[in-house]
This record gives structure tokens, C-alpha cells and sequence, in this order.
């Protein structure tokens, strides 16, 4: 019986187990950010004038800006000239049929990431729309989808075969000069998913996309809108992963979320980049900018997101409630281990009358770890009778790691009624020695703790996901307490 | 056999226990009394194997184990259970879930298969009858907004169910109302069998009106500085601790 501390150090020097690289012939475009390379992969991608043009206004827009400072996060500067813009695998020079057409390379890759691409294993009822780098090379289930109405292609493809709709809603949620990663990503972004689904329609399984890095010093900006149209419903799934390197790696997608009136989307995010070693070294850069709009009355918007991996995080899955009481809601649990950096949280905007919105935030630090939770709730003056209900929670493994909370509240209507609830602990000796006197191992005491400290965001997360959810997790935090 | 042998323990510098001896065989019942800061509770944690003391003499052996050099839930697997005075609560942590975690733990310590889930809740379901557990604490998380009584009740349950073969109650009686107390005692009583060794721990000889002990001990200053049959502690509330500590001295 080997004892817990040796178990705790093999734990330890276990590897990122999706840190493989997949050896593939790359169609890629030389580096560097310019109008010629926005040209280029327009036309890379078949796109139409208009599309072009709205890439060009992008990237105009985002000269003129300066990367934001104000998150508490810490790296060197980022040289946008040294990055990648484009990278496909060459092999689809067509796009393929079937999974026959799909290089063997890419499924094999796939098959360790644990994602069967195989429709017939795909009957437990999730669609996949597979981010290979830049370009989308399978999706399953697309004809059950179609019989439903249910539109779920590529960004891309969208663009190609659904021009109207991307037009409509493209930057409606996320305008181009909202922030300066929405700005790069606008100009430069690859692919994607587009979703939409139609009135008084449910869709009728969870859709499901799975974003991987793969090329080296490649930058991936993907692009995901998703429409529900007028009572419908839709739960999507976004997992994330990418190879190990030593090199920092940006990734910078924008996320827009249409909801019309009585629809209601759910929005489930497992992310698990690279975070770097121990020391810091490599590891992704995810700036994200992700918003949703709840435009209908009674839409609503859900936004649940685990996030242990990369090496920075700064996200703020958003809310903007337009509609007559339309309700935001946002669960999360971010960890930050070794020298992760985490500044994330949400808004919650409240427009419409009778609005409400819930904010559940778990922070975990370990290691030399960072962690912010970034919010605000504002209550805009048409806002009549809104509510809002946060609470932030905090939990501290070691003594070198750090937790911050930055909440803000703007009240413009004296009829609101906003409830703020905080804590900050640490896994106590007291709770470990419990649960160990009990005979329960020392990994798996903490890992006990941490998921119960977790379970009210992991119960908003699809069965599967979240356990997934879970593992993943213990994983991360594996000899985070020795 | 539980053999304590010349035992000196010590939290931050500060010497606590100053050479233990003690001695519980299989099926007996010992009780360990004695005045505040004696080291009654040190004595518990350090046979349980919580971190933070020192031990910087003496031996404790389990059936020829030594105790000492193993952790926390390695002793659990050599059937050591304690009773907390002070039962943690733990957010978020279903009841049952964490006993089947246990009951698991224990298990593979032993190189027994994980227990089914149906042989689980049965066992769960005739012990929350015996115990008188209410049965909307099994869901709960572990102790979280239990009363004083039903975390007490909860611990006793939880050693019903791993089924130790040393059990140590700390203070199982402190803050129990009479009540309570007999109930918490009922519950240890049908736990008594010729293959268990108990060590109670307790300040007030009420307690041992239900739990009748074989033995009864006095630790003072560190030390046992008396043992006797059952009508010790009887004496002992008679004449309270003063003698024994004078005697001692």
C-alpha cells in the first residue's frame, strides 16, 4: 500500500492528458495581422463581398485600440505581428462527405480526446460540431437536425448558406468595437458554429462543439452565434482543449447569444486549455468576450462554465435583459492552480421591466494561483421591479495563492432589489481530518470538499458534462494539498 | 488489543500527555475520566491519528499495528473510529455520500471489492431505524445546520454503519440533553459485541449510567493516575478529582 504522500506526488507530475499534438500538413498563412491576411482568408473561405467588409471595418476599428489593462491578471506583452491567423488542416481542400473523407490523423486525435465522432456512437444524443484550428470538419446529426428546422452548421457555412440570418444578427449582440479582443476577433475569425432554431421549436438533442488548438503560434478566434427564435429552446455545449507547448498561445472567440421572445437558451462551457507547467511556462491566453441577449419577453439566458484550464482568463459571460421578464443566469467555477491567472465573472444588464438575474460564482485558487471574480449588476432606469441575487464564494488551498472580488452595482430604479452574498475560506484541517478519520484518502477528502464547495454550479450542468465536470476538476487539483 | 505504552505527546512545544500507559482489550468497555485540559481529548486525536501533535515517546499498537506510523484513514482501515466531541460540517457534502466513500475507502484498504449501491442502502436503512437517525439527515450535507443532538446522533450512525473494531467516543455526551443522551447510549450499547473495544471518553460520570464501562480510568496531567472497576466513577462524582490530583502530586 503505497502511502498518500507518494500517491500525492504521482499525482502530481502526471501529465496534461490532452497534451498531445497532432501531426497534420497545415494550409497556413504566413504571421502577421494585416489587410492582405484579412483578404486572404476571406477568400480562403469562399466569402461573400459583404463578409469581407465587415472584417475590414474590424480590424480599422481595432487600430485605433488599446489592449485592456484593467483586469488583475499579469503577462508580457503579446506580439500581434509574430501570430498565425489561419491554419487548416490541408487535407480538406473539399470539405468532407462523410467520416471515410475525414483524415485518419484528425479522428485518431479526436478518438483521445474522448469525443466519439461515429454517428453510432453518437446515439446518446449529442450533435458535434468538431473546431479543427480554424476550419469545421464534421457534423453529426445534421439531417435529424434539419428535420427539426434546427439549423446547426459551421460559421462558414452559415455564411455561405444562411446570409440573412448571419447578417441580422452578426455583432448584434457583440457590436465589432466592443472591446479589443471582439475587435481582433472580428476581423480575423476563422470558423465557428452557427446555431439557429426555429419558433415553438425544442431542439431536439444537446448540441455540442469541441474547440482544439492544435498548430503551433496560432491564434484561434472562433466565432459561435446562436439564435433562438420565438419559443424555442436550445443547451449547448462548448468543451475546450489544447495541446501542451511552450509557448504562450492567444485564444480570443466572441460568443453571441439571441434570445427572442419565450425562448430560453442554455449555455454549458467545460473549458480545459492548457494552463502551463508549474512554473508558469506556456499555456493558453483565453480572452473571451461571450454575451447574450435576451431580447424577447420571458426569454432567458443561461450561462454555466467550468473553467480550469488556460494560463489567463479573462471572460464575462454577459446578460443584456431587454425583454419583459426575461431572466439571466450565471453559474461558475474557476480554478486556478500553479501560476494560473484568472479574472472572470459577468453582467448582468437590466433593461426591461420585471427582469431578474442570478449569479452563482465559485473561485478556487491553489498553488501560486490568481483568482477574480469581475461583476456588475446594473439596473438601468426603465427597469422596473428587477432583481438580482449574487453570491461569490471563494476557496483557498495553500498559503501562496490569492482570491479578489470585484462587484459592481449600478441602481438606477429604487423599485430593484439586489442581494450580494460573499464568503471566502479555506479547506479547513478540520474538514480534512474528518472526512480521513472516516478512511477516506487524502485526494479524495479535498476532492469531497471541493465538489461539494462546487455542487450548486454543478448541478445547472447537463448529466454528462457534469461529470466531466467533476473529474476534471480533481484532476486539476490534484496535490494541491499536500 | 489497543496497547498504549509509555506515551509523550506535545502541540506546539506544549508537553500533554507525559507517559500514557493503557491497555483495552477486545469486548471491553473503558471509560477515560478525568478533569479538563488532562489530555482526554489529545489521547483520542493521537490514537485517530490527527495531525499537528507531536509525539516524542512511547508507542500505540492496534492488534500489534503500530498506529503510529500510519495515517488518519489507514487506521480507519485497521477498524479505528472516532466519535468527534465536536462533529465538522462540510458544505455541500451529501451524508450518505460521504459514508459510502468510507465504507469504500475502508474497503480497498482491506483489498475487499467497493460495497453494491442496493447492499449500501439497505445497510443504510436498517441502521437509520436502529440509530433513530431522522431520515432527512441522510441527504443533507455531512452535519450542516444538524442540531447538537442530531450531529452526536449522526456519528453514532456513521460508526454503525463502518462497523469499527475500536471505538473511541469523545465527549459523546457533552451538550445532550437526557433524552439524547439515552438515545446516543442505546445506540452504542447494541454496538457492544465481544469483537469491539470502546475507549469513552467522557467528564461527567452521567454517561456511564447507560454506557456501563468494565474499566474506568483518570487521566491527570498526562498521565492515568488511577483505574478502577465501574463504582470509580462513581466515586469520582462523589468526591470530584481533587484527591486523586493531591495523591497524584
Amino acid at each position: 500500500m503505497a502511502t498518500p504522500q507518494t500517491e500525492v506526488s504521482e499525482l502530481l507530475n502526471r501529465k496534461y492528458d490532452a497534451g498531445f499534438y497532432t501531426d497534420i500538413e497545415q494550409d497556413q498563412a504566413p504571421p502577421g495581422l494585416s489587410e492582405d491576411i484579412i483578404r486572404l482568408i476571406s477568400r480562403k473561405k469562399d466569402e461573400p463581398e459583404w463578409m469581407l467588409q465587415w472584417r475590414l471595418r474590424a480590424f480599422e476599428r481595432w487600430q485605433k485600440m488599446a489592449e485592456p489593462e484593467w483586469a488583475h491578471v499579469h503577462y508580457p506583452p503579446i506580439d500581434y505581428q509574430a501570430l498565425c491567423y489561419y491554419s487548416a488542416p490541408k487535407s480538406r481542400t473539399d470539405a468532407p462527405k462523410s467520416l471515410d473523407e475525414v483524415d485518419p490523423k484528425l479522428l485518431e486525435t479526436y478518438e483521445k480526446l474522448g469525443i466519439p465522432l461515429e454517428e453510432q456512437k453518437m446515439l446518446a444524443g449529442v450533435a458535434v460540431d468538431v473546431v479543427f484550428d480554424s476550419v469545421s470538419v464534421h457534423t453529426t446529426f445534421k439531417e435529424k437536425l434539419a428535420a427539426a428546422g434546427v439549423i446547426f452548421c459551421s460559421f462558414s457555412e452559415a455564411v455561405r448558406e444562411h446570409p440573412d440570418l448571419v447578417r441580422k444578427y452578426l455583432g448584434s449582440v457583440v457590436p465589432q468595437g466592443d472591446n479589443y479582443f471582439a475587435a481582433l476577433n472580428s476581423a480575423v475569425f476563422s470558423d465557428g458554429s452557427f446555431v439557429y432554431i426555429p419558433p415553438n421549436t425544442r431542439c431536439p438533442m444537446e448540441l455540442s462543439t469541441y474547440f482544439r488548438i492544435n498548430a503551433m503560434n496560432t491564434g484561434q478566434f472562433e466565432r459561435t452565434l446562436v439564435i433562438a427564435d420565438a419559443g424555442s429552446y436550445v443547451s449547448y455545449l462548448e468543451g475546450c482543449t489544447a495541446p501542451q507547448r511552450d509557448e504562450n498561445q492567444l485564444h480570443a472567440a466572441v460568443v453571441e447569444l439571441v434570445a427572442l421572445d419565450d425562448a430560453e437558451i442554455k449555455y454549458s462551457t467545460v473549458q480545459n486549455w492548457y494552463p502551463g507547467d508549474e512554473e508558469g511556462r506556456g499555456g493558453i491566453y483565453n480572452f473571451v468576450t461571450k454575451r447574450g441577449d435576451c431580447r424577447g419577453r420571458n426569454s432567458k439566458i443561461s450561462w454555466t462554465q467550468v473553467e480550469t484550464g488556460s494560463a489567463i482568463t479573462w471572460k464575462y459571460p454577459s446578460c443584456v435583459l431587454k425583454g419583459e421578464n426575461s431572466v439571466g443566469e450565471f453559474y461558475s467555477v474557476a480554478v486556478t492552480h500553479h501560476r494560473q491567472q484568472a479574472d472572470t465573472g459577468t453582467k448582468m444588464i437590466h433593461l426591461g421591466r420585471n427582469t431578474r438575474s442570478t449569479i452563482i460564482s465559485k473561485g478556487i485558487s491553489a498553488g501560486r494561483g490568481q483568482n477574480a471574480y469581475r461583476g456588475l449588476v446594473r439596473i438601468a432606469k426603465s427597469a422596473e421591479n428587477a432583481r438580482n441575487y449574487t453570491q461569490c464564494d471563494s476557496l483557498l488551498m495553500g498559503s501562496e495563492c490569492g482570491a479578489h472580488t470585484f462587484p459592481y452595482v449600478e441602481v438606477r430604479n429604487a423599485s430593484a432589489k439586489v442581494e450580494h452574498e460573499a464568503s471566502t475560506s479555506k479547506i479547513s484541517e478540520d474538514q480534512l481530518f474528518y472526512l480521513r478519520s472516516r478512511g477516506i484518502g487524502n485526494e479524495d477528502a479535498v476532492n469531497l470538499i471541493v465538489n461539494g464547495f462546487c455542487k450548486e454550479v454543478f448541478k445547472e450542468l447537463p448529466m454528462e458534462f457534469a461529470v466531466e465536470a467533476q473529474k476534471l476538476l480533481n484532476i486539476t487539483l490534484e496535490g494541491a494539498v499536500g | 488489543m489497543l496497547r498504549i505504552e509509555n506515551l509523550h505527546a506535545e502541540i506546539d512545544g506544549k508537553p500533554i500527555l507525559r507517559g500514557l500507559n493503557l491497555t483495552i482489550g477486545k469486548g471491553e468497555v473503558h471509560a477515560i475520566m478525568g478533569p479538563n485540559g488532562s489530555g482526554k481529548s489529545t489521547l483520542s486525536y493521537l490514537i485517530a491519528g490527527r495531525p499537528g501533535y507531536t509525539v516524542t515517546e512511547g508507542s500505540i499498537t492496534w492488534n500489534g499495528t503500530d498506529l503510529l506510523a500510519l495515517e488518519p484513514e489507514e487506521r480507519a482501515g485497521e477498524g479505528v473510529f472516532l466519535a468527534f466531541q465536536y462533529p465538522v460540517e462540510i458544505p455541500g457534502v451529501n451524508n450518505v455520500y460521504m459514508l459510502r466513500a468510507a465504507v469504500n475507502g475502508i474497503r480497498k484498504y482491506r483489498g475487499e471489492a467497493e460495497i453494491s449501491a442496493v447492499d449500501f442502502l439497505n445497510l443504510v436503512k436498517t441502521r437509520t431505524r436502529e440509530i433513530g437517525l431522522k431520515e432527512s439527515l441522510l441527504n443533507r450535507p455531512v452535519n450542516q445546520g444538524f442540531s447538537g443532538g442530531e450531529k452526536k446522533r449522526n456519528e453514532v450512525f456513521q460508526m454503525s454503519i463502518l462497523e469499527p473494531s475500536l471505538a473511541i467516543l469523545d465527549e459523546t455526551d457533552s451538550g445532550l440533553d437526557i433524552d439524547a443522551l439515552r438515545i446516543v447510549a442505546d445506540g452504542v450499547n447494541r454496538l457492544r459485541s465481544p469483537d469491539r473495544a470502546f475507549m469513552v471518553v467522557t467528564h461527567y460520570q452521567r454517561l456511564l449510567d447507560y454506557i456501563v464501562p468494565d474499566h474506568v480510568h483518570v487521566l491527570a496531567d498526562g498521565r492515568i493516575v488511577k483505574s478502577g472497576p465501574r463504582e470509580l466513577a462513581l466515586e469520582l462524582e462523589a468526591k470530584g478529582y481533587d484527591w486523586l490530583l493531591e495523591d497524584a502530586a
